[in-house]
């Protein structure tokens, strides 16, 4: 461990950013952990005034000001809404990244990431071992959401409703793919995720049924590992840096007009965090600013490229939308998926605070699962209040933490991503 | 008593999880919005009764500790700092409305409740509460009345002080002190609810505030003049109160504040114009029409190269996103910002604008200028970097030249933002020594051991 002044140090690389932060204390209105504890260390200026203590050596606690750090969704909120335009993620990533370094990772966080994310071969095995005997752990509790709980006291798992590993992944379902351009005249890389690649294949299976529709061709390489982000906001940067240089080797072996995902969380990382925060290879940097302009969530492509249209609506079923906050606060994309509920002809009603964060964040609700569930809660009222059958989302990891909150509210609604409502209706 | 014990005392009152003496969570309550240094409270106690808030007020006492109350620490004078080793009291745990009476249009609050979420509930109810302070989404009640906080809406409206009824408050002896009452008329002995307002903490600890509520205007016009010159616009402003219409808002940016804006949002503002006037008449909707009409009229009398009225709701919401646009726009330049709210009467705005410009000019400062002209209330806000030391020295310089010409003609250190620790040296020049002295002499009977928010607006202990 180095000492502390050095730790300051490296703070001190944030001061530029930092200084920026005027202190109006405007994220309390949208932060949503602060909206559950009401503590400054909770919101954006506490966490920025810590960092600012840090690099100033005005704290001597590193470890206190590490774990107020992490008590944060990553839902980008606040810089969405900061009166300054303060580069709040981006500082909070290289925060996690320095206090990585300096208190070095979890011995869990070391073997998830450095021995199993970066080997995605070994992954996928690790998994689906994992989808066969997970019966033996958990039971069903609700068919229509398809989920899960423990069936004896299990520490992680808690009281989780949770959707638990699909039986076949996506990669054992459709290996890969390479299909030319149809009658749309354009190919697209389908970057799958984890998360549908090992929870929710139909997602994946839907997108790449409408990409057929529509006459698009698809390249869907073997072999695609993590887009990273769960490392990164661990401050593990290798991990980071190994996954992009992975994917990119994967992607640049063949030719794409646009690369799609059916992930908020992924499309955002490879646009933003990709060309930003990748410290690998210098030769890469190019490329990974060309990806960016041409990377596109499912919706966003289906409406803005292929000009999809919503449809008159004719009894359909009841949808709402709940926004991913990797696609409302990161990229702004709110109107495609919602064009797309009604081009699939359901009959689309828009919830309360709809672009309030689920309280998901990733790692978040393993840690704090006691804060997410409360912001969860909230979510779960608002999308039962709205009186429909099916929650739509554009983001899997959205859609665990939904079907975990209506699960346990006995609900009796379904969670849908937006792309398989539209699947269904062709 | 040792440390320890006193925080077992706090925790006794309040709740052992709501006591926090780590470094991190003191760290996190030592400033506010105000750009000065921060300063490390020992204890932050954040009650969530009533009871609870009058025994750490009282345990305070018993022990000379240092009291600071803390709403959304959105102060811009630095109010909200803790003194040395004090102790921070949180009221966002405090933040019930307790009752919303649409009969004798009053309501009751706890003093954390936040400023747009109760004008909302209001709003449900059909009613209307205006002061619209630029922190509204996270400000509290407290805060606002010990602030008099102000807004968009003070000419026609007014400010909080405008709608405090009563308050009701512990003193240092943990006492409840009950003021004022629901009625519109009272004249029950002092006027002490008054004297909570603008108190900023030094006089009392709010328990409860009686609100008043009005009923909303039927209808509302926006409009936004384009003028050749700041002194044209000015002048204009001066004018329409002359012809007798009050405005429910009427506000100005001047070009550097208007091209900023355009830069930021790209909504189409005139970017070559001297200065902006954005107008909103309000109240029944032959009376809009016809103020609206004669505001166009005064407006193009006095020089207005062009005039837009808002057609419907979309129209005036740009409108208006323009004038919130100014800070978070002027904001982004640089990295630190000093927003002054030093205010003349009226009648003087050209001169103050004339006098902004020549202080820019003289020091070699970047100053945007906008603000609630109609009420002379503006706001010059300097950009600069704090750690740029020397232009640091010239922003203080400009700040006391601002001071020195507001007072000169006859206005006020602050409009809204209080005066807290930044403006406290200050204060006498508006005022008097014997001001000075009255209001120390009281503060010092009513808090004899000086633990209530210390060192603000009347200074250090003498």
């Amino acid at each position: 461990m180095a000492d502390i002044n050095k730790l300051a140090h490296m703070f001190k690389e944030l001061d530029d950013q930092l200084v920026g932060c005027m202190k109006c204390g405007m994220c309390q209105a949208v932060c949503p952990v602060f909206a559950q504890s009401g503590r400054e260390t909770d919101v954006t200026r506490g966490k920025l005034a810590l960092l600012d203590g840090l690099a100033n050596e005005m704290l001597q606690d590193p470890e206190g000001v590490n774990e107020k750090l992490n008590r944060c969704l990553l839902c980008g909120t606040c810089q969405a809404n900061c009166p300054s335009g303060v580069s709040v993620m981006d500082i909070f990533l290289k925060a996690r990244a320095i206090m990585t370094g300096y208190f070095g990772l979890s011995p869990a966080k070391k073997a998830i990431f450095r021995g199993m994310l970066k080997n995605p071969k070994l992954f996928n095995s690790l998994t689906s071992m994992g989808a066969k005997f997970q019966g033996l752990f958990t039971k069903k509790v609700d068919d229509m959401l398809g989920s899960s709980c423990a069936r004896f006291n299990a520490p992680v798992i808690g009281d989780r409703h949770f959707n638990t590993l699909a039986s076949k992944p996506l990669h054992k379902i459709v290996p890969e793919l390479d299909t030319p351009a149809g009658k749309s005249g354009i190919k697209v890389a389908f970057y799958v995720g984890c998360v549908i690649d090992k929870i929710f294949p139909q997602v994946g299976e839907a997108i790449l049924k409408v990409l057929d529709h529509h006459g698009v061709g698809v390249f869907m390489p073997s072999g695609q590992a993590c887009c990273g982000i769960p490392a990164l906001s661990s401050g593990d940067t290798d991990t980071f840096d190994t996954l992009v240089g992975i994917n990119m080797e994967r992607l640049q072996s063949g030719e794409f007009d646009y690369l799609v995902t059916g992930c908020a969380t992924c499309t955002a990382t490879i646009k933003e965090l990709w060309p930003r925060m990748y410290k690998g290879n210098s030769a890469l940097k190019y490329d990974l600013a060309q990806l960016e302009k041409k990377t596109l969530d499912i919706s966003q492509f289906l409406v803005d490229i292929l000009r999809v249209e919503s449809k008159e609506i004719k009894g359909g079923r009841g949808v709402t939308y709940h926004d991913p906050c990797h696609l409302k606060n990161s990229l702004g994309v709110t109107a495609q998926p919602r064009t797309m509920i009604q081009a699939a002809g359901c009959d689309f009603k828009e919830m309360a605070e709809a672009g309030t964060c689920c309280g998901c964040g990733g790692s978040f609700n393993i840690a704090h699962y006691d804060v997410s569930k409360k912001i969860g809660s909230r979510k779960a009222d608002n999308i039962m209040a709205s009186g429909v059958q099916t929650a739509a989302t554009s983001c899997p990891a959205c859609m665990l933490q939904i079907t975990d909150m209506l699960s346990q509210k006995n609900a009796k609604m379904d969670v849908k991503h937006v792309i398989e409502l539209y699947a269904e209706s062709l | 008593m040792t440390k320890d014990a006193i925080v077992k005392e706090f925790e006794a009152i309040a709740g052992a999880e709501n006591v926090m003496t780590s470094e991190t969570d003191r760290h996190a309550y030592s400033y506010d919005a105000a750009v000065l240094d921060s300063v490390m409270p020992a204890l932050v106690v954040r009650p969530e009764t009533s009871e609870a808030l009058g025994g750490v007020t009282k345990l305070c006492n018993d022990n000379g500790l240092p009291l600071t109350v803390r709403g959304a620490g959105t102060n811009l004078s630095g109010g909200t700092i803790p003194h040395p080793g004090g102790v921070v009291v949180l009221t966002n745990g405090l933040n019930r409305i307790l009752e919303i009476n649409e009969e004798d249009m009053y309501a009751v609050v706890e003093p954390g409740v936040v400023t747009a979420q109760f004008a909302a509930e209001v709003a449900k109810r059909g009613l209307f509460y205006p002061p619209d302070p630029g922190s509204q989404t996270v400000s509290t009640l407290g805060g606002n009345v010990a602030e008099n906080a102000g807004g968009l809406r003070g000419l026609k409206y007014g400010v909080t002080k405008d709608y405090v009824m009563g308050v009701d408050f512990w003193d240092v002896n943990g006492e409840i002190v009950k003021s004022g009452s629901r009625t519109v008329k009272c004249v029950t002995g002092y006027n002490l609810a008054g004297l909570m307002v603008a108190s900023e903490g030094t006089l009392g600890v709010f328990d409860k505030l009686i609100l008043k509520l009005v009923p909303p205007a039927q209808a509302a016009k926006s409009m936004m003049a384009i003028f050749p010159s700041m002194k044209a616009a000015s002048e204009t402003v001066a004018a329409i109160i002359a012809n007798k219409i009050v405005p429910a808002t009427l506000e100005m940016m001047d070009n550097f504040t208007i091209r900023t804006v355009e830069n930021f949002r790209g909504a189409g503002l005139p970017v070559d114009a001297a200065a902006l006037l954005l107008i909103e008449v309000d109240g029944h909707p032959a009376q809009v029409e016809d103020e609206a009409a004669m505001v166009e009229k005064i407006c193009k009398a006095n020089g207005a190269t062009e005039l837009k009225v808002a057609k419907d709701a979309a129209e005036r919401d740009a409108v208006w996103q323009a004038r919130r646009d100014a800070l978070p726009a002027l904001a982004k330049l640089k990295p630190t910002c000093v927003l002054e709210d030093a205010t003349v009467p009226r009648s003087k705005i050209p001169a103050m604008i004339e006098a902004l410009e020549d202080i820019s000019k003289k020091l070699d400062l970047t100053i945007g200028t906008f603000g609630h002209a109609g009420d002379g209330n503006l706001h010059p806000t300097i950009l600069t970097d704090k750690r740029d030391k020397k232009e640091w020295e010239r922003v203080e310089k400009g700040i006391d030249m601002i001071f020195d010409k507001a007072l000169a003609m006859g206005g006020t250190l602050s409009g809204e933002h209080g005066i807290g620790l930044a403006k406290s040296k200050y204060l006498e020049r508006e005022t008097s020594r014997a001001t000075l002295e009255y209001s120390r002499r009281m503060k010092s009977v009513l808090d004899p051991k000086g633990i209530l928010n210390p060192g603000k607006i009347v200074g250090p202990k003498s």
